[in-house]
């Protein structure tokens, strides 16, 4: 079937539904999901959205760039930095004015907490920055600009599936994609596409991650030849509830919870003596990982505890409502009364589709834009928050760059005609899924994803070295070997997870490996990419982002300079 | 342990009229329903459909009838049903494929509520100030999902689809009683139509469908409380 548009977006998370939003009252818009608009991810954002109001001290958007940029190890983009935390308060106010329930002081103004790496007067002390609604701020952010797109009459294509773009002599003419309900491809034509599609933490086993999140917009990008950016640097959180890694927020050691290993020692003391357990989350997942190699696990487990009996039921159950439901649900504990057994649980990929202030996507290290083509949110990377995101700068980032993705999407709308169709522009999408379809060797996508991310975390998470990334290698060759020879168990076309999780798994695939050769070569430990082997960061020789090419015969890594403009690199000490 | 699954499947496309298939999964009892279902799929039969994502109770992907009664399966463990557990689509709509049901009509209830701020007031330079006080009195229904859970737990809506049925109710509810909103009466209205809050018979099955714990029941009572005043 066949649409057209001037405005396609792919994804109705916090990044899409906002440029949806700029879009709707100029052009026509319309969004894709492979969800339900208020299933994206998202929702699942707990603790805040960081933004200098200085509604409870004093705070500048200064002081929020300084800790963004110190936060990124030295690697995000100044100039975007700027924009991003400059911004953030106009946003914050927007959501307010769309309607957003924000929690509020006595006076009644947005309320706003402490989050980790959130300082004033750069670095002395923990400031409160993130203006919350319980812990459940993502999920309101999400319903608010739902609720707005379904004021401004927004178009949605629930439940379809991208599977490809169109380009034609190097612009983006639309995208192919799937509905998921009955198996039909549709082409849908259009002058300008943004990917909003989320992020990829499904390679690894333990993640906050929803079981959608495999990375479909960066991979199709990276398939059609366009690079990715700073795959190394893959955060994770530091407190998912033990084996399950369900997000217990930062902004619980925001409002006084503390961190404990198995000796009942407050071990972040010894890590980051000023601001302790409200250090970025790279020093904390990476803090807490030593302890548990070193012993002092809770009764020589693989986990530690957060303490959050101190605070009194009352703040827990009125500040960290659905995180505490989520521990009693999921653990039998009652975290007004028990520590709460957590570890490190891969969260956030700092790296994703290159793209500019505008959300425009670049071709290559020199910053040429591909006309048409944008990414906003967790899928792309501006790059803002470099080697290593601070807590609540991913919202910020899909707000921020969400809105300005939508104003630039509709000046190309208005100045530029739309792309010739080319000939068959599905035939790529049709050949991927006849592929899947023929494929008969009796291999299980379920168990080849179960191998991948279980082989992940153990040789591609917060520590790494040559010999474990090497060997991930060899891994993931014999795993996309096994993936060629896949048998689908359901051949029906309504509705066939077997046919979409395969997809799926070729994505993580390409992403995984785009992500493993990335940090082979980066020889310096950086923000979230700690390398056992190369332990110092490594200005001389790497402060620059890179750049991963899918060719022919491999991945080809080309590098490009970080923007610097305030803040010369200095060593990171909390 | 290994728990039986005995799941109703439908394919409106071949079959005559849906049927329940047994499974049997080794699961934890401290796992979801939604990890059984998954092993399964994964492991056993491929052609099962039901729909998941956040597998932690916020995405409101994954609402079924769990032992006939309507649960995310996500938020359900295996300990709390073991060992024999019946799973059904949720009740009310039409039937896609096994567990999936449409939700077109679900939607279309909650986009006929206003469920969106109006505010026509010129915006300030900052945020709109709100009490502490009067955000409380509408924190309740913002933690809806949209799961369904409650529609379609309601025996009313099964009676009479053309019932707007508790979900799109919290929805309005939740910008009727915030100090913000200026499209209160207007929701009023629409909620005192005949297949409106009227419809409601105080049977608490949403209340007790509700997988956010939200007061679907009592919100109702407020709506229509608020109509009755509005009148006076």
């Amino acid at each position: 079937m066949y649409h057209k548009y001037n405005a396609i977006i792919v994804g109705a998370g916090g990044a899409g539904l906002r440029a949806a939003l700029q879009l709707s009252t100029v052009s026509d818009v319309a969004v894709l999901t492979k969800l339900y608009p208020t299933r994206s991810h998202t929702g699942t954002a707990q603790g805040g959205i960081g933004a200098a109001l200085g509604n409870r001290e004093e705070d500048h958007w200064e002081w929020h760039a300084f800790d963004t940029v110190k936060g990124s190890d030295y690697l995000g983009d100044q100039d975007a930095i700027d924009i991003m935390c400059r911004d953030a308060v106009e946003a914050v106010y927007d959501l307010e004015h769309m309607g957003l329930p924000f929690s509020r002081t006595p006076e009644g103004k947005i309320d706003q907490r402490r989050f980790g790496g959130h300082t004033k007067y750069e670095g002395k002390e923990p400031v409160m920055r993130s203006c919350y609604a319980a812990d459940r701020t993502g999920h309101m952010i999400l319903q608010t600009l739902y609720q707005q797109c379904v004021k401004n009459n927004v178009v949605f294509f629930n439940e379809y599936s991208v599977l490809d773009i169109i380009m034609s002599d190097g612009v983006c003419g639309g995208v192919i994609a799937m509905d998921i309900g009955t198996g039909e491809l549709h082409i849908f034509h259009a002058k300008t596409v943004l990917f909003a599609s989320g992020g990829f933490g499904k390679m690894y086993k333990v993640t906050s991650n929803a079981h959608a999140l495999t990375g479909d917009g960066p991979a199709v990008l990276y398939r059609n030849g366009i690079p990715l950016e700073d795959m190394e640097f893959f955060q994770f959180h530091p407190t998912g509830i033990y084996k399950l890694g369900i997000l217990i927020t930062e902004g619980a050691r925001g409002e006084g919870g503390i961190l404990l290993n198995g000796t009942g020692e407050r071990f972040m003391e010894r890590y980051a003596p000023t601001i302790k357990d409200l250090a970025p989350r790279d020093m904390v997942s990476q803090a807490m990982h030593r302890e548990i190699a070193e012993g002092r696990g809770v009764d020589g487990k693989d986990y530690l505890l957060l303490d959050l009996t101190h605070l009194g039921a009352e703040v827990i159950e009125e500040k960290l409502p659905d995180v505490t439901d989520f521990v009693r649900t999921y653990l039998g504990v009652d975290p007004v009364k028990e520590p709460i057994p957590v570890q490190p649980t891969a969260h956030y990929a700092m790296g994703g589709i290159p793209t500019d202030v505008d959300a425009r996507v670049l071709a290559d290290e020199t910053g040429a834009v591909i006309p048409g083509l944008y990414a906003a949110g967790e899928c792309a990377c501006v790059s803002v928050h470099g080697a290593n995101r601070l807590g609540t700068n991913s919202l910020v980032d899909i707000q921020v760059f969400g809105k300005r993705a939508g104003d630039h999407m509709a000046r190309f709308v208005r100045e530029s005609p739309l792309l010739e169709l080319p000939s068959q522009p599905d035939a790529p999408a049709r050949a991927l899924l006849d592929k899947i379809w023929s494929a008969n060797g009796g291999e299980l996508a379920g168990a080849i994803r179960a191998d991948l991310q279980q082989k992940m975390m153990d040789k591609a998470s917060i520590f790494r070295d040559e010999a474990s990334l090497k060997t991930m290698q060899e891994e993931l060759a014999k795993l996309k070997d096994r993936y060629q020879r896949i048998s689908l168990r359901y051949k029906g076309s309504k509705y066939n997870a077997d046919l979409m999780e395969t997809v799926e798994l070729g994505y993580l695939l390409d992403l995984a490996e785009a992500l493993v050769v990335s940090a082979l070569a980066r020889t310096e430990s950086r923000g979230a990419h700690s390398r056992v082997d190369y332990p110092k960061r490594d200005d001389a020789n790497w402060l620059k982002h890179t750049m991963a090419f899918r060719k022919d015969n491999g991945i080809e890594l080309r590098y490009k300079p970080v923007k610097i403009t305030r803040f010369e690199p200095k060593e990171r000490k909390y | 342990m290994l728990v039986k699954l005995k799941i109703l499947r439908f394919d409106p496309d071949n079959d005559k009229a849906p049927h329940f298939q047994n499974y049997e999964a080794d699961v934890e009892p401290t796992d979801r329903v939604l990890d059984a279902l998954n092993a399964v799929r994964w492991y056993q039969d491929g052609s099962l459909a039901y729909r998941s994502s956040c597998a932690h109770g916020i995405c409101g992907s994954d609402a079924m009838r769990i032992n006939r009664t309507n649960r995310l399966a996500c938020k359900t463990l295996i300990r709390q049903v073991a060992p024999n557990i019946t799973l059904e689509p949720i009740r009310g709509f039409p039937v896609k494929r096994d567990l999936i049901v449409d939700l077109t009509g679900f939607f279309e209830q909650y986009r006929n509520v206003m469920p969106y701020l109006v505010n026509e007031d010129p915006m300030p330079t900052v945020e709109r100030f709100q009490s502490p006080e009067d955000r409380a009195k509408y924190d309740d229904t913002t933690k809806c999902i949209l799961c369904a859970s409650c529609t379609t737990s309601c025996p009313i809506f099964w009676a009479n689809t053309d019932y707007i049925g508790p979900a799109a109710i919290v929805s309005a509810h939740r910008f009727i009683f915030d100090s913000r909103d200026q499209a209160g009466g207007e929701r009023l209205d629409i909620l005192n139509s005949r297949e409106g809050a009227w419809r409601c018979r105080t049977i608490f099955n949403c209340t007790d469908a509700c997988p956010r714990d939200i007061k679907v029941t009592k919100a109702i009572q407020d709506v229509k409380r608020a109509i009755m005043s509005q009148k006076l």
